[in-house]
């Protein structure tokens, strides 16, 4: 037999059985409506918890998008300073974060289409409990309990495979969200832990922030020194410049110009 | 004819694309018997492409059971299997 004929009969024989339960058939309407109602808050329930997941996945893409951007600065950083091999640790460990935002980029895209599914989901459903609330009405005011029969079965029918598409929903949705709650959890421990923090967070516990904050205090220092010097005695500074770096070159160009010749 | 795709809603398709829909059908079986997630996948997704584009979307307030269900979308062989079982996926 055909993989949809199959389904739609396990479907079918769920909702026979929901519906021996019944003795007097218009009692059941109410008790069934009463069904229904509940499963339009567990999938209600259901968008809730998606989107929470959801969000607690965004905020930690938000914050490992944080830590790479300052690990990128610290290589700049670094690499301005001609200290390339501390720009190399800091774009390795850049790296290293950026296969777990992508992944949890990739659960954030998930996630939001497991919400978008039960959203519509429960849309669905609650256009078909209004009918049924309608129909319910119709046939207790209108039909003996005899004569209601026929017509409580197709409105049985109609709702409770909806009811089984819908509890199906909620609980792909669940297992998924489950699944992705313990890497979560292991994402937010390793943040809380400062295992992450550690390795950007400038001027505590990093060792290239460490670093390049002495170089810079170093640079800062020697720039304020060229400033007091220039600004006090101002031939000193240019006999230093005469005698330093620009009259070696001169004397490289000239060799170089010489081993052309 | 009805058919329901999980997780999607209802469509009302006309009789005469049954031989095609039966035609899809039996591959996406074959791929769940031979375990073959790709075929699989492909197959599921030209089956249901099927139902959408020559159905009629039921409006959300029909109170009508199906003819015929089908997985959702993003169903695995392994899911397929389980709704298939007696006590499956499928929620009483």
């Amino acid at each position: 037999m055909s993989l949809m004929k199959r389904i739609s009969l396990i479907f079918r024989s769920k909702a026979n059985k929901a519906l021996d339960r019944a003795e007097d058939p218009r009692e059941t309407l109410d008790y069934s409506y009463q069904r229904q109602i509940e499963m339009l808050s567990k999938v209600r329930r259901g968008v809730a918890d998606v989107a929470t997941s959801r969000k607690r996945v965004e905020l930690q893409v938000n914050q490992l998008e944080q830590q790479s951007q300052k690990l990128h600065d610290q290589a700049q950083k670094a690499l301005s300073m001609g200290r390339e091999d501390l720009a190399r640790e800091a774009l390795t460990r850049k790296s290293g974060l950026s296969g777990q935002i992508s992944d949890l980029q990739a659960q954030q895209a998930q996630l939001q289409g497991e919400e978008e599914k039960l959203t519509l989901a429960s849309q669905r459903l609650q256009a078909k409990v209004e009918a049924f609330r309608t129909k319910k009405e119709t046939i207790k005011a209108t039909y003996t309990a005899a004569e209601a029969q026929t017509r409580i079965n197709e409105a049985f029918s109609g709702i409770s495979e909806e009811m089984g598409d819908v509890g199906l929903a909620v609980q792909r949705a669940e297992d998924k969200t489950a699944q992705m709650q313990a890497r979560a959890g292991a994402i937010d421990e390793l943040i809380s832990s400062g295992a992450l923090e550690d390795v950007s967070a400038i001027g505590q516990g990093d060792d290239i922030a460490r670093e390049l904050d002495a170089m810079s205090k170093d640079s800062d220092v020697e720039a304020e020194l060229a400033a007091l010097k220039s600004g006090s005695s101002q031939p000193q500074s240019s006999l230093e410049a005469g005698e330093g770096a620009p009259a070696s070159a001169v004397q490289e160009e000239r060799q170089k110009e010489g081993g052309q010749a | 004819m009805i058919v329901r795709i999980l997780g999607e809603g209802q469509w009302d398709v006309a009789e005469e694309h049954l031989t095609e829909l039966n035609r899809l059908d039996a591959e996406v079986e074959k791929a769940i018997e031979s375990s073959d997630e790709v075929a699989f996948a492909n197959g599921l997704a030209a089956l249901l492409n099927s139902v959408r584009t020559e159905g009629a979307r039921l409006p959300d307030d029909t109170l009508h059971d199906s003819d015929l269900i089908l997985p959702p979308a993003d169903a695995s062989i392994e899911e397929v299997r389980h709704m298939l079982d007696d006590e499956g996926l499928i929620p009483g």
